[in-house]
């Protein structure tokens, strides 16, 4: 009973001043694991993915849940621990869902030529996440990173955009890396 | 049925009102007092670590008008589990961190078996403090009031 109430942090400040720094790092070198604990969520919401939602969302980052993340059990975890606003997603700030359920990526806020920062920060779950796969390169990389992205298409069709375009975290168990709309994604 | 943890704890009105009663009295107490009255703190889990954060307080004017902001206040919040499984949650006045957890622990003992007796040691005499300091500050108050009226002038006639 009430699990809910359960999985949070223990020694917040300490806790989340530690996931931000690692988030920072991923987001600042892309193609970099880092690992985070100190939450235990509630199924299917991967550690990693409940570190971050504790880290970076509060009362004032609309969030929102797609496919079977929306579910009653990660819904009252997070209206217990983080107090998000649960939206719709052209509302969004933070969206968190797999792949297949955060499509299409058209309808999240990518910013405003004025205000490039009030675009959607996706947090997408993983079924694996390894140092292989699609090439990056750009800003934070000194040569090329690499990573297992879900596929190269749709963050070639991002990086056009910048200034504008959407920032992503890809988790999966304990494991965090990012990829921020600055780096140019090439098929190997 | 399938309930969710919420729907399921969500209490009748009446409850309710009483839980909000006792929650604001152990808010509204001072902390030395209710550690006084209730200095055993029983074995517990913190859900939610205290921690101190403010709020805006909203007011009225006349209880009618429109809304306003009065400035914000300190509170210290808590949410902890006793070993019986009692969830309390406590939003105390100040900075006082023992504070949030006493009351937190009271609130969650009060919807345990043990409710009868607490009531008489702890909210009772809180409750008796709290009339009497009201009722002296309003005392204090009354005796500063002034009556205007106004004299008849004789400019009528």
């Amino acid at each position: 009973m009430n699990d809910a109430l359960l999985g949070g942090f223990v020694d917040a400040a300490v806790q989340s001043s530690h996931a931000f720094r690692a988030a920072l790092t991923v987001l600042s070198q892309p193609g970099e694991i880092r690992e985070l604990h100190g939450a235990v969520p509630p199924a299917p919401l991967s550690v990693a993915a409940g570190v971050l939602l504790l880290t970076l969302c509060d009362g004032t980052t609309p969030l929102h849940l797609a496919g079977a993340y929306d579910c009653a059990s990660v819904r009252d975890w997070i209206t217990f621990h983080c107090g998000a606003p649960l939206v719709s997603v052209e509302a969004a700030v933070f969206a968190l869902g797999d792949w297949v359920a955060l499509q299409p990526l058209g309808q999240f806020a990518i910013g405003l030529p004025d205000y490039p920062d009030r675009a959607v920060t996706l947090i997408v779950e993983m079924p694996a996440l390894e140092a292989k796969g699609a090439v990056l390169r750009g800003p934070g990389i000194a040569d090329a990173a690499y990573l297992s992205l879900p596929e190269v298409a749709a963050f070639q069709a991002n990086r056009a955009l910048f200034p504008l375009g959407f920032d992503c975290f890809f988790t999966c168990g304990a494991k965090v890396a990012a990829l921020p709309r600055s780096t140019h994604v090439e098929a190997v | 049925m399938m309930q969710t943890p919420l729907e399921a704890a969500t209490p009748n009105s009446e409850s309710l009102a009483a839980r909000k009663a006792w929650m604001g009295l152990l808010a509204r107490a001072k902390p030395g007092r209710l550690a006084d009255l209730f200095p055993e703190l029983p074995a517990h889990d913190l859900l939610r670590a205290p921690e101190i954060g403010a709020v805006m307080v909203r007011g009225r004017i006349g209880g009618t008008g429109q809304p306003f902001n009065l400035g914000e206040m300190t509170v210290t919040r808590c949410a902890l589990r006793l070993g019986s499984g009692a969830v309390g949650h406590a939003h105390v006045q100040g900075r006082d961190k023992g504070h949030a957890v006493r009351a937190a622990v009271v609130d969650a003992l009060m919807q345990t078996n043990q409710a009868e007796a607490l009531r008489a040691t702890v909210l009772v005499p809180l409750q008796a403090e709290e009339v009497a300091r009201r009722a002296n500050r309003a005392a204090k108050a009354a005796a500063t009031k002034v009556e205007f009226f106004t004299l008849v002038r004789g400019e009528d006639q």
